[in-house]
């Protein structure tokens, strides 16, 4: 019989691993590099799947399901993990019935993310195992040993990928699925499940036991693999970085962890003595480095030679091992970048042209719209984390003098993932303390940055089924907020008249701004074009940045040009038009 | 077989991906081992992007690293100038000479480099252009102009031709197919 063979993606093998592995429930909120996991788990019937709003919620429901039972899928981005922190620090002291891993996605190098922290900390911090893969055949056969290890052990782990394994392609050798070996029933066992100081009490010191235990696993698990080859450099590595030190290194002998927390102390003692040079090659923190010196190791090499800054390379650890960099040929300097920008037609643009007229501070939020702070927009001046645009432009009106001086006034902006994420609670706080701010809620029905996620104001399930779509303005009215204003985000002088009522308030206006995402909803109007006779080149259009805009020199003539191809006529561009030259 | 390097760079949009994955078909089924590396995200958004493409006996590192690449495929010629310098000393250039401008370029705060075909011709020993808007055109659409890339890229692949038109069958609409075969042959007959 000839084997299935499939070419995937670190995260269509993680979709395939929990289907083979009879994971019946999946949970999670998207984030790059994480969210096409669940966009393939959608496709197999067996397992139900959701968004959540949140990933706190994402990992809530994922324990009830485990306690429930049921083998469990729950996967985030790494800073997912930070939200869902508070329900995983217990989780680990009740343990599961069924078993349940949760993906943690991070991303060295921030290609799309705010922070590069690593998630391999969290096991150590909420004492449960991590499991990292190293490619996509890994990918999904480590699901079913991650599931077995936490019904054995009593214990979430965490399933750790970087970008790198999540979106890269390898072949895999493709399985059945079995289904789970334990029943889905409800047992009550108040003193494991309900974590009262009386029980928790007791939970604690079995899940310090539990770590000795782990620690013992660790030691003979097929995870963790020797590869001996010559032994004057040995490298113990990790994840992606493996098949780095693989290719750069082909001569070494190489200790290749895979569960990458607890660490098996002996078997790391006796790779160090059987070579002359041990190296650690491990991207981000040195989390094996500084453990495996506790022990007493010698390291002769680790963060001195790869920095936990960004990812490694192949190229760069064979140049830091020989000390040899390759020649290379410089790159092109000085070209223009080519950064993401606003789609033609995308609503936002309309937005923050007015906000950046008006000169006020934009407390900005996690999202498409946080491209509204790249040139030449560059209208947003803070941005941290999900939610926290209504909560940062709270505290800043609370200190900052109240004044006519439009550069001291606070305009908070979020989207409407963002805000079912966590901005409800920021403005439930806002309306309790009496705040003067300005929130403007961008609702562009679809979780639009990830790639047009469905969410609870979409009006769809991740699996298609139809869904409530939340009533934003009803919502913010039943928190007790009064000025509930609705703007068109296509006509500019709507906003800005709006806009300027709103910051002379001395009371919390809320901006609803409800325009489906242009993307995603594929909406488009007939292409505008430009008169060049009335054109006079200004550029003023240019600078509402659409890339269906561009300047043609043609001699001492220039103008502006519209691409139909690209043009959504949206009309913004002619909006800031001062010669009347774009129309249709 | 050695490891063949190729790395493609486009424009979010350009049907990168698609080109990639038509690679790592043929690759796959001609036995090899393959990887493929891109990075989603910010890029759909009209941004820079770049795929990865490597099959031989034994791939590793789904990565090129600079300097490394056999083949770089320029769907779009200032993204082919960016990425030059990935090219080993010896490798060939294979790119589209149309232009796109970044949405700096379009807002007037930065300008299209100009003698791009230069440049690039500097770097590489080995530099093809090709018209793929207009052998896309030709095709029937020009959004096939990425199927026209990866038709000029397989005349330097010891990979036989009826494979390639098998997964241009395999991986396009049926709608689709006719058109971009037809791109895919305009394409191996332009270089």
């Amino acid at each position: 019989m000839s084997e299935k063979k499939a070419i995937l993606s670190g995260n269509e093998a993680i979709a395939r691993g929990v289907w083979e592995a009879g994971v019946r429930l999946a949970s999670a909120y998207p984030g790059t590099p994480s969210t096409e996991i669940l966009e393939n788990v959608k496709n197999y019937k067996d397992i139900y799947s959701e968004w959540a709003p949140n990933e706190k919620v994402a990992l809530e429901v994922g324990i009830g399901s485990s306690i429930a039972g049921a083998r469990t899928l729950v996967t985030m981005k790494h800073v997912g993990i930070n939200v869902a922190a508070d329900p995983l620090f217990t989780f680990s002291y009740t343990g599961v019935n069924g078993g349940l891993i949760l993906v943690s996605a991070d991303d060295p190098a921030m290609h799309s993310s705010q922070n590069e922290q690593d998630n391999r900390n969290y096991g150590r911090f909420a004492k449960v195992p991590v499991i990292e893969p190293s490619d996509s055949q890994e990918c999904k056969d480590f699901v079913a040993t991650a599931l077995e290890l936490s019904e054995e052990f009593d214990t979430p782990v965490i399933y750790r990928t970087t970008t790198r394994t999540s979106h890269s392609k390898s072949i895999v050798t493709l399985g059945e699925r079995t289904e789970q070996p334990g029943k889905v029933e409800l047992i009550k066992d108040m003193p494991k499940y309900t974590m009262l100081p009386v029980s928790a009490k007791k939970r604690h010191p079995l899940v310090e036991e539990r770590i000795v235990k782990l620690k013992e696993y660790a030691e003979t698990t097929p995870l963790n693999r020797v590869e001996m080859h010559d032994t004057k450099i040995g490298v113990i590595t990790n994840g992606i970085s493996y098949q780095y030190v693989r290719e750069a290194l082909p001569e070494a002998s190489i200790l290749k962890l895979g569960l990458t927390y607890p660490l098996p102390e002996n078997k790391i003692k006796e790779f160090a003595g059987k070579v002359d040079k041990l190296m650690i090659v491990e991207e981000g923190d040195p989390f094996f480095e500084d453990q495996i010196k506790v022990m007493g190791v010698k390291v002769d090499h680790g963060k001195d030679l790869f920095p936990l800054l960004g990812e490694l390379s192949a190229a760069f650890i064979k140049a830091q091992v020989s000390g040899v960099a390759t020649e290379l040929k410089d790159a092109a300097v000085d070209l223009p970048g080519r950064p993401p920008a606003f789609c033609p037609g995308c609503s936002h643009r309309g937005i923050f042209t007015i906000l950046k007229k008006l000169k006020v501070f934009v407390s900005g939020d996690i999202g498409c719209y946080t491209l509204g702070a790249l040139p030449p927009m560059s209208a947003m001046h803070a941005c941290v984390c999900m939610g926290a645009s209504i909560s940062m432009g709270h505290g800043m009106a609370k200190v900052v003098e109240n004044s006519d001086d439009m550069s001291q006034k606070v305009v908070s902006v979020i989207g409407d993932s963002t805000f079912f994420h966590s901005g409800m609670t920021s403005l439930l706080n806002c309306i309790y303390n009496k705040s003067n701010s300005v929130a403007m809620i961008l609702d562009n029905r679809t979780t639009g940055m990830t790639g047009g996620q469905e969410n609870p104001g979409s009006g769809r399930t991740l699996s298609g089924e139809e869904a409530i779509t939340a009533d934003i303005p009803a919502l913010v009215k039943a928190f007790g907020i009064k000025n509930v204003v609705k703007i068109d985000p296509y006509n500019l002088v709507d906003i800005e008249e709006k806009m300027k009522v709103a910051l002379a308030s001395d009371e919390m206006t809320v901006v609803v701004v409800e325009a489906p995402c242009v993307l995603r909803y594929r909406i488009s109007h007939p292409p505008l074009k430009v008169d060049a006779e009335k054109c006079t080149a200004c550029k003023r259009c240019l600078t509402v940045s659409c890339n269906a805009l561009s300047l043609e020199e043609k001699g001492d003539d220039s103008f502006v040009v519209i691409d139909p191809n690209m043009c959504a006529g949206c009309g913004v561009c002619a909006q800031v038009c001062k010669f009347d030259a774009i129309g249709e | 077989m050695e490891t063949t390097n190729i790395l493609l760079a486009g424009v979010g949009g350009q049907g990168v991906l698609l080109a990639s994955q038509i690679f790592t078909s043929v690759a796959i089924e001609a036995d090899l081992d393959v990887k493929q590396s891109e990075v989603h995200g910010m890029s759909q958004r009209g941004g820079s992007v770049t795929s990865h493409v490597r099959f031989g006996d034994k791939v590793y590192s789904p990565t090129i690293d600079p300097g490394e690449a056999d083949f770089l495929i320029g769907f779009e010629r200032l993204e082919t100038l960016r990425n030059v310098h990935c090219l080993r000393p010896g490798g060939t250039i294979i790119y589209n000479s149309m232009r796109i401008n970044p949405s700096t370029v379009a807002a007037g705060v930065a300008e299209y480099p100009d003698e791009i075909a230069a440049k690039i011709a500097a770097f590489g020993e080995k530099t093809f252009q090709v018209d793929g808007l207009g052998l896309g055109q030709e095709a029937g659409n020009p959004r096939s102009a990425n199927v026209v890339m990866v038709g000029a890229v397989s005349s330097f692949l010891p990979l036989p031709e009826s494979l390639w038109e098998e997964k241009i069958r395999e991986l396009l609409p049926p709608k689709l197919v006719d058109l971009n075969l037809k791109a895919f042959h305009l394409g191996r007959e332009a270089v």
